[in-house]
């Protein structure tokens, strides 16, 4: 029961996962980080088949790497979107990539932007979106809440908001989340949130 | 639910007095659910020549690469623009190429002639084409569509009722679809201009 979103902000996108690494009934691990930085102003947060969503964001980060190093510039989140829906394409009718993803990134002339990849390679640039079973209930409440240029600790409410929705209505929900945010100072690690929490991770609880 | 009505989608083009209009739905939906609501499925080739490509999404976006490849390899070669007759042509051999594992998409074409007559046609997902004098629609609403664009139609309509009729068919036979509609966008093309606008229809 993966979940993954996003939205954007005033000069920044939000992704937001969950770090359960489940297979069938056990947790295997609650720290595992489903959102790549593909370089310094790129994310790409991915979910799906486990073996798939490592190997393809691999992929794309090492190709994302390969472009910079040859032509000396970065390629633009569009450009990037675009060259992972190509890939995602050409494998769809031989051997599929079972990974639905979230791309969010910053350009210095368009600014913040995020698109929404299915794992049949449908790509669309939006403002807000989100993959998996959770996406039923946070695009309800994006479209209640999202408002455009929201500033940070407006967007970590609403972050907060759809955290807490799916803890309290969707079965098997996933107990931790990881944030990261992409603006002009580059792609990091935001906040964390969650229940169960390892006790030698120093991040707030939410009740 | 079957892989042609995965994201839903509502395509029109008709025919008028030297111009033609061709319109489009913008749901991209998964099943039911609906992620955005400015999907573009119209595409422009060169100024007087569009197509709008209906079924599934990612599909619509690969065939929308590769036709915009050929014809830019076309220009390149040939340096000219390609005719609505041979650009149909070519999209029905690209469609039919993959005969035994298809694209899921149903292009409409829409163009205008060098002496400014309107061509329109459709093609299935394996490439058969059809030429048609009035209108043509494609998409997972087309029966409604169909019954729509009937009784609406006239021939040699002006550009302005062109789009009154094209848009008043597209807007309710979308309503009765539910997974196509959330608004409409439509380009009504003559020899000098193209004149596009976005339809405020019922978001649901």
């Amino acid at each position: 029961m993966e979940c993954l979103f996003g939205f954007v902000g005033d000069g920044f996108a939000l992704v937001v996962a969950d770090t359960c690494a489940n297979q069938s009934i056990v947790v295997q691990k609650t720290t595992e980080d489903k959102i790549t930085c593909l370089d310094s102003h790129k994310l790409l947060g991915c979910i799906g088949e486990s073996g798939d969503r490592v190997q393809f964001s691999n992929f794309i980060q090492k190709n994302m790497n390969l472009y910079h190093f040859r032509n000396g510039i970065p390629l633009s989140t569009s450009a990037a979107a675009s060259f992972t829906r190509c890939e995602l394409a050409t494998a769809l009718r031989k051997a599929p990539y079972q990974v639905n993803m979230m791309m969010a990134g910053y350009d210095k002339r368009t600014g913040p932007c995020l698109f929404y990849l299915d794992y049949i390679a449908t790509l669309q640039k939006l403002n807000k979106g989100a993959q998996g079973f959770g996406a039923y209930f946070i695009l309800s409440l994006f479209d209640k809440y999202y408002q455009k240029n929201m500033n940070v600790e407006e967007a970590l409410q609403l972050v907060d908001k759809c955290i807490w929705e799916i803890g309290t209505r969707m079965v098997a929900s996933p107990a931790n989340y990881v944030i990261k945010i992409v603006d002009r100072n580059g792609a990091r690690l935001l906040a964390r949130r969650g229940r169960n929490m390892s006790p030698n991770l120093p991040y707030a609880k939410i009740s | 639910m079957s892989i042609t009505s995965y994201n839903g989608s509502a395509l029109i083009a008709m025919v008028g007095k030297n111009c033609f209009a061709i319109a489009s739905d913008r749901r991209l939906g998964v099943n039911f659910q609906t992620i955005a609501c400015d999907f573009q499925r119209i595409f422009k080739i060169h100024d007087k020549l569009y197509i709008g490509l209906s079924g599934l999404a990612t599909d619509v976006q690969t065939m929308h690469q590769r036709l915009q490849f050929r014809h830019k390899l076309y220009q390149l070669r040939e340096e000219r623009n390609m005719r609505p007759e041979t650009f149909a042509s070519l999209v029905s051999a690209i469609l039919y190429e993959k005969r035994f594992g298809p694209y899921f998409c149903e292009p409409i074409i829409a163009g205008l002639n060098d002496d400014g007559t309107p061509f329109i046609c459709t093609t299935d997902l394996i490439g058969a084409k059809q030429l048609a004098k009035d209108f043509v629609v494609s998409g997972t609403a087309s029966e409604s569509l169909y019954g729509a664009c009937e009784s609406m139609y006239k021939p040699d309509l002006g550009p302005d009722e062109l789009f009154e009729v094209i848009s008043q068919a597209l807007l309710a036979s979308v309503d009765r679809d539910c997974i196509s509609g959330w608004g409409g966008i439509v380009h009504v093309v003559t020899p000098d201009q193209v004149i596009t606008k976005t339809l405020k229809g019922r978001m649901d």
